[in-house]
């Protein structure tokens, strides 16, 4: 059992001379690099400044509903303000996040590759974020757009006179960085993984990258070709969507939210998987039904090809069909209620410590059961007609979105730091920071709840007074957000230079990434390693110094509360 | 990444390179029909809807363009075909000439398709303010290169059309938003092709190709084919549909 004298008596943890971060030096050493480390923090960079461009949107939204009158903006810049945040939170923050970000970093670590399969394309994919995210900014900067940020035609193709033509050909570009990314985790996990790695040792957050990268890879062609289409309506006049031509705009709907809705997975699914590795590394103790969770992660992608029109539930399509869509809504919960209870079932007799992944992980857990609920409420035919289009659907996919993926997101950026950068974050001001963001969310988005259910329609720019306590509470409750997620950024930049050294695995946790280096060599492994334990094994790890004697139940007392 | 011969770096056996180059084609090629299938669904649709409209505007097209079009790009698939075999076979002097004739005929069908596109701007086949799919039957002198015979089928069948469906001009312009639309496509593709085919002569020419090491042959060559695939289907859905005659 590792106690305070053993750790003490530890030599003091000293960076690798040679790594990933210092193995070249240079502006080209980055821009051209191939090594899907260098080419994560790419993306690190460019998410965050979209994330940051996106908040921008959302507090002014926030500020100008303080009043019912709205005092701040106009109500065309109004719905600029609230097409630009979905647009950049979603097609340039949500999507790329986890995958980009911490599947690039990790996923080759975690199989044991020294890299993805195409290196080189896993570059172009980010480059090709660049050039969408360029004229996504040059729309936005060229006075914006306000169709909404699911481009409905006949509006954005005919009758919107904001710069939609270059912000929908941004999004389109972008994609092709989504499908190129998909199908590199894709070949990457078929082909790449070390000796020993079989398809069931594989860390769930790999599965859930693979069940991710399915719907990548089938779901955003049919985006791209659709958001074509409706830019070459715009710009050279095709017909398909245009009713003046008799084209049909429910196509548009439908074909839209064929990927839309995936989308939404491929934004929770990566959350799930980082919350699958958060809860057995702190509670030390192998994931409950390893199986069913990896099963449930593919369900889940192949479950949400089949439920999109239950977004179209008012547009007058058949009631036969609303009542399958419906149905198909709701067999989409098991698979999620499968992974909720499993985490859940991990803590029972687990040894929990509360370090700040972990309080992430919690987070998600709770936020992720409200929002995962009030899905059902609106894949229920009846509920949603009176709660559609209001603040209800907002607050739903928020809680998801934010409360989900987001809380996924940092939880995985604090947990991986150390391997990223070498470094520890400051514990408790990360506590205290996770502890704002709880608090600031909830204060934003639970009265979103119940104004839509007393229906307050969503993207209004005035609404009636006695709306106003409940938007005050939201737009407090922004503002605490805002420092949640100020802090973070500032102190994780921090601790990427100045932090405490963290060794190589300072958790301890199972995954392979941490039998290397923090931060990792450049080819990652001095030597192809050899798996020869399953996932999350705490008992046969000898190397992670718990020391469990043999019989011991392995309750051993956890990192961080010493 | 390295490379140390044919190898790269992140890899470990060549096999193993060469089946991830494969299956990257293949997954990559699973997005292009998705891809396509989004088109594919709107002009089901519409074609579906407004089969009239969708039938005149077919005979419209010129069908000995689009069977020349159709025999050129099988062809050229069976010459990338002789390609990738030289190339695994070793027939190192076989894979540039074979390379260069796949690169001909797809600029011929380039060709085909200039002379087509132009013809349909002239007879004012574009969707848009002077669409108009009368007008080579109202101005026989502007349309010469159709024979008087198959215009006067064409006015007898647009007369038919318009009797039911009288709104037969906006829904002409669907059909010619499909056609513009999924050949343009198409072509982009091919123009994409013709460009790794290039790449692949420079190869070939420095005798880069060989039995062990082939990979970029086999799979330009799985992307060949597959945009022919994609014109085979292309060319029923917009040049058969309600062939007179």
């Amino acid at each position: 059992m590792r106690t305070a004298s053993t750790a003490n008596a530890r030599p003091a943890l000293k960076m690798p001379e040679k790594h990933y971060l210092n193995s070249t030096y240079g502006i080209r050493s980055w821009l051209l690099t191939t090594d899907h480390k260098r080419i994560a923090l790419l993306y690190l960079v460019s998410v965050t400044f979209f994330f940051f461009i996106g908040g921008f949107f959302a507090m002014m939204i926030r500020l100008h509903l303080l009043t019912p009158s709205g005092y701040l903006l106009s109500a065309d810049t109004y719905n600029r303000m609230f097409t630009m945040h979905g647009v950049a939170m979603i097609f340039f923050f949500l999507i790329p996040s986890i995958p980009a970000i911490l599947g690039n970093f990790l996923i080759p670590l975690m199989v044991g590759a020294k890299d993805l399969a195409f290196p080189k394309i896993n570059l172009l994919s980010w480059y090709i974020y660049i050039v969408g995210g360029c004229f996504t900014l040059y729309s936005m900067v060229t006075g914006g757009l306000d169709t909404g940020w699911t481009f409905y035609t006949p509006l954005s193709t005919v009758y919107s006179n904001s710069a939609v033509a270059p912000a929908v050909v941004g999004v389109f570009i972008t994609g092709f960085s989504s499908i190129l990314t998909g199908l590199n985790f894709l070949v990457t996990v078929h082909t790449m993984r070390a000796p020993g790695m079989t398809w069931f040792r594989l860390p769930l957050f790999v599965w859930a990258h693979y069940a991710t990268s399915v719907v990548m890879i089938l779901g955003t062609p049919v985006i791209a070709i659709t958001l074509g289409l409706a830019a070459m309506e715009r710009v050279f006049g095709l017909g398909f969507f245009n009713p003046a031509m008799g084209g049909d705009p429910i196509l548009f709907q439908h074909l839209f939210w064929f990927y839309s809705h995936p989308a939404v997975y491929i934004m929770i699914l990566p959350a799930m998987g980082v919350i699958s590795e958060l809860i057995p590394t702190f509670a030390r103790k192998k994931l409950f039904g390893y199986h069913f969770v990896a099963a449930a992660s593919l369900a889940i992608a192949v479950i949400g090809f089949l439920v999109w029109t239950h977004h179209m539930f008012l547009t007058g399509q058949s009631t036969y069909a609303a009542i399958a869509f419906s149905f198909l809504t709701f067999l989409v919960a098991i698979p999620s209620a499968v992974k909720t209870f499993n985490w859940t079932a991990t803590l029972f007799g687990g040894s929990i410590s509360f370090d700040t992944p972990m309080l992430y992980a919690f987070g998600f857990l709770g936020l992720f059961l409200i929002g995962g609920l009030t899905g059902l409420f609106l894949g229920c035919l009846g509920v949603d007609m009176h709660v559609h289009d209001t603040y209800f659907v907002v607050a739903h996919f928020h809680y998801i979105m934010v409360g989900g993926a987001v809380m996924g997101y940092l939880g995985g950026l604090h947990f991986w730091w150390p391997k990223i950068t070498g470094r520890m974050y400051p514990e408790w001001l990360a506590r205290i920071a996770a502890l704002i963001l709880f608090v600031g969310f909830n204060l934003t988005f639970f009265p979103q709840f119940v104004l839509g259910y007393l229906g307050m329609p969503r993207r209004y720019h005035v609404y009636p007074p006695e709306f106003q306590v409940y938007n005050v509470m939201s737009t407090a409750g922004a503002s605490i957000l805002a420092v949640g997620y100020l802090l973070p950024m500032i102190y994780l930049t921090w601790a990427a230079f100045f932090g405490k050294v963290a060794g190589d695995n300072p958790w301890p946790a199972t995954g392979l990434e941490w039998t290397t280096a923090s931060p990792p060599p450049t080819e990652n492994f001095e030597v192809t390693p050899v798996v020869t334990w399953e996932a999350y094994d705490f008992h046969n790890r000898p190397d992670l110094g718990l020391d469990v004697p043999v019989g011991h139940p392995g309750v051993v007392p956890a990192h961080g509360d010493d | 990444m390295h490379r140390t011969g044919a190898l790269y770096g992140q890899f470990n056996t060549l096999e193993q390179q060469k089946d991830t180059a494969s299956l990257g084609m293949w997954i990559f090629l699973v997005t292009e029909v998705m891809f396509f299938g989004g088109i594919m669904l709107a002009y089901a649709i519409n074609r579906h809807t407004y089969f009239h409209a969708f039938a005149v505007g077919s005979n419209t097209l010129s069908i000995q363009l689009g069977t020349i079009n159709t025999g050129v790009l099988l062809a050229s698939s069976f010459t990338m075909a002789m390609a990738v075999w030289s190339a695994q076979t070793g027939k190192q002097k076989l894979i540039p000439m074979f390379l260069t004739l796949t690169i001909l005929l797809g600029f011929i069908f380039f060709g085909v398709k200039y002379v087509e596109y132009a013809q349909k701007f002239h007879h004012h086949l574009v969707p848009g303010r002077n669409f108009d799919i009368t007008y080579c039957v109202n101005n026989p002198e502007k349309c010469e290169d159709i024979d008087a015979k198959d215009l006067n089928i064409e006015r007898n069948e647009i007369e038919e059309a318009m009797q039911a469906d009288p709104d037969l001009n906006a829904h002409a312009q669907l059909y010619y938003s499909a056609y513009f639309g999924m050949t343009g496509l198409h072509a982009l593709h091919m123009v994409i092709g013709a460009g790794l085919l290039i790449w692949l002569l420079r190869g070939s020419l420095a005798g880069r190709f060989t039995p062990e090491w082939n990979t970029p042959v086999d799979i330009v060559g799985l992307y060949w084919h597959f945009v022919d695939i994609v014109w085979i289907y292309l060319f029923p859905l917009l040049y058969l549909i309600d062939r007179h005659k």
